[in-house]
């Protein structure tokens, strides 16, 4: 905890110290960008695009998670499925972000459904990959098992797979928040009327060094905040039985 | 027809396997069972004995209606409830031992007293434990605890005192014998070790080599539990004696 703490301030410290030398308007200090991130909160105007940028991530995510786990799992479950769906997802990853945020913007409109579904569509391959590979994994005897005791599917799908998927779930929105929200500030920035990459367009437009810093300064430790208050308590939830007593 | 209501308590367990094979690594079918045919009366405990390798375990989940590729007819006892007590204890390591035994319990009996069966079994300081906590032979014993906790009709088990020391094996057999002649099921049970299912068992079934068939016959007549060392060790001797008379005649056709 110490070690991490001293390692956040000196990067502060080197930050500050490289500000000092430049003196130039383009790399601010942490003081100005502090008293300006302070003010922007104070005016209500940084929550508010926070609150903007944070309900899309929010929605893609949901939306990639779902869609991605039931489609990864019917995959690792048929073989006939998989060979199916396979080409799709090969297509699906290798399409760059860029590509699907413009085809949405394009064929759907410049509004919320197809910045959400762009950022949803950029996620979802990586999820089916993730959660085939789970369910690939699903162990054949614990199956065996609930097949024997004739249980239903839902106590089936609660107590017998999930808790087995519950590791890559865990691995696929680690890596899914962060994806989620860098390629939400892109399709902000190309086509929303605000929210934090829309605000970084506009900063970047006027070479507002200070705004830009203190509008990623600030998102960085909300999504920080969001994985140590909640990703990592529920991933200690699930893993509880791993603990075992010496 | 009508006259018998609890007809399918009474119903026997028939199970008839004409041949059963499976394919190898490299594609060449392998026969494991040929011609098996096996009755057992309700209520009765039989024992599948035979060398390791022989396709017990095969033959066990055709019985539990698990393993549908075969040629042949099956017919399960009573209502088609089934315990099953796997060779490893397959429990859900995520699970305490109390909601592993609860596991396939239907909804509206979730809460249904099991202090009983769990103090019968030893198990009443190990309920919240993970099973990752326990030793083999606790284990075990909540798989089985897992399987009466059904209350089934028809119950299998694999070769459930298999790597465990004497004491404890031998506690088990207690146990089991116990709760089987408490609850009346129809009980299949797989072992290689003839004492053991003399000691249980009012049927033996005694099984060749692949492809398996059944090569003799033994009802014991004395009643299941208090069946004495010395019955259990000139029983055993006689059986064994007429087993590999068996074994060399099924050799030389």
């Amino acid at each position: 905890m110490w070690s991490r703490l001293l390692s956040l301030v000196t990067l502060i410290v080197v930050w500050a110290i490289a500000a000092a030398l430049a003196h130039s308007r383009l790399l601010p200090g942490p003081v100005t960008v502090g008293a300006a991130t302070l003010a922007e909160i104070r005016s209500g105007e940084l929550p508010f695009q926070m609150a903007c940028t944070l309900g899309r991530v929010i929605a893609s995510f949901a939306i990639a998670m779902i869609l991605g786990s039931v489609t990864g799992y019917a995959m690792g479950r048929s073989k006939t499925t998989d060979r199916f769906a396979d080409p799709w997802l090969i297509v699906l990853i290798n399409l760059p972000a860029l590509v699907i945020i413009i085809f949405a913007y394009i064929w759907i409109g410049l509004n919320e459904t197809a910045a959400i579904l762009a950022v949803a569509l950029n996620k979802l391959p990586n999820v089916i990959a993730v959660m085939r590979e789970g369910a690939r994994a699903l162990d054949p005897e614990l199956d065996e098992m609930a097949r024997a005791f004739q249980l239903a599917r839902f106590a089936r799908l609660r107590h017998v797979v999930i808790p087995q998927l519950a590791p890559y779930l865990a691995a696929s929105s680690r890596s899914g928040l962060s994806i989620v929200w860098k390629i939400v500030l892109v399709v902000e920035l190309i086509g929303r009327p605000n929210g934090v990459g829309f605000v970084l367009g506009s900063a970047f437009s006027l070479f507002d060094m200070v705004r830009i810093l203190s509008y990623a300064i600030s998102f960085i430790v909300l999504m920080l905040l969001i994985e140590s208050l909640l990703v990592q308590p529920l991933e200690r939830r699930a893993n509880r039985w791993r603990r075992r007593p010496a | 027809m009508n006259d018998a209501p609890t007809a399918g308590d009474a119903a026997p367990l028939e199970l008839r396997i004409d041949a059963k094979s499976y394919r190898s690594a490299d594609g060449t079918p392998i026969e494991v069972i040929r011609n098996f045919e096996l009755r057992l009366e309700a209520g009765s405990f039989g024992a599948l004995i035979g060398p390791s390798g022989c396709g017990k375990t095969t033959i066990l989940k055709i019985a539990a209606g698990l393993d549908a590729d075969f040629s042949g007819s099956r017919r399960p006892p009573g209502a088609g409830r089934l315990g099953f007590v796997f060779q490893e204890p397959r429990l859900l390591p995520w699970r305490t031992v109390e909601q592993n035994i609860r596991l396939a319990l239907p909804a509206d009996q979730a809460d249904v007293d099991l202090t009983d069966l769990i103090g019968t079994l030893g198990l009443d300081q190990h309920l919240v434990r993970y099973p990752g906590e326990l030793s083999l032979g606790l284990a075990r014993r909540a798989a089985i605890a897992r399987a009466f906790a059904v209350r089934p009709d028809f119950l299998l088990l694999d070769e459930p005192f298999v790597s465990l020391d004497e004491m404890v094996a031998a506690r088990l057999r207690e146990e089991l014998l116990a709760l089987t002649t408490r609850t009346k099921v129809t009980t299949l049970f797989v072992t290689h070790d003839l004492e053991d299912a003399v000691e249980l068992a009012d049927r033996l079934f005694f099984l060749s080599e692949r492809p398996t068939r059944i090569i003799l016959e033994q009802t014991l007549s004395a009643p299941r539990g208090g069946r004495s060392e010395e019955f259990v060790a000139s029983i055993s001797a006689d059986l064994r004696a007429r087993a590999a008379r068996s074994h060399a005649d099924a050799g030389k056709i």
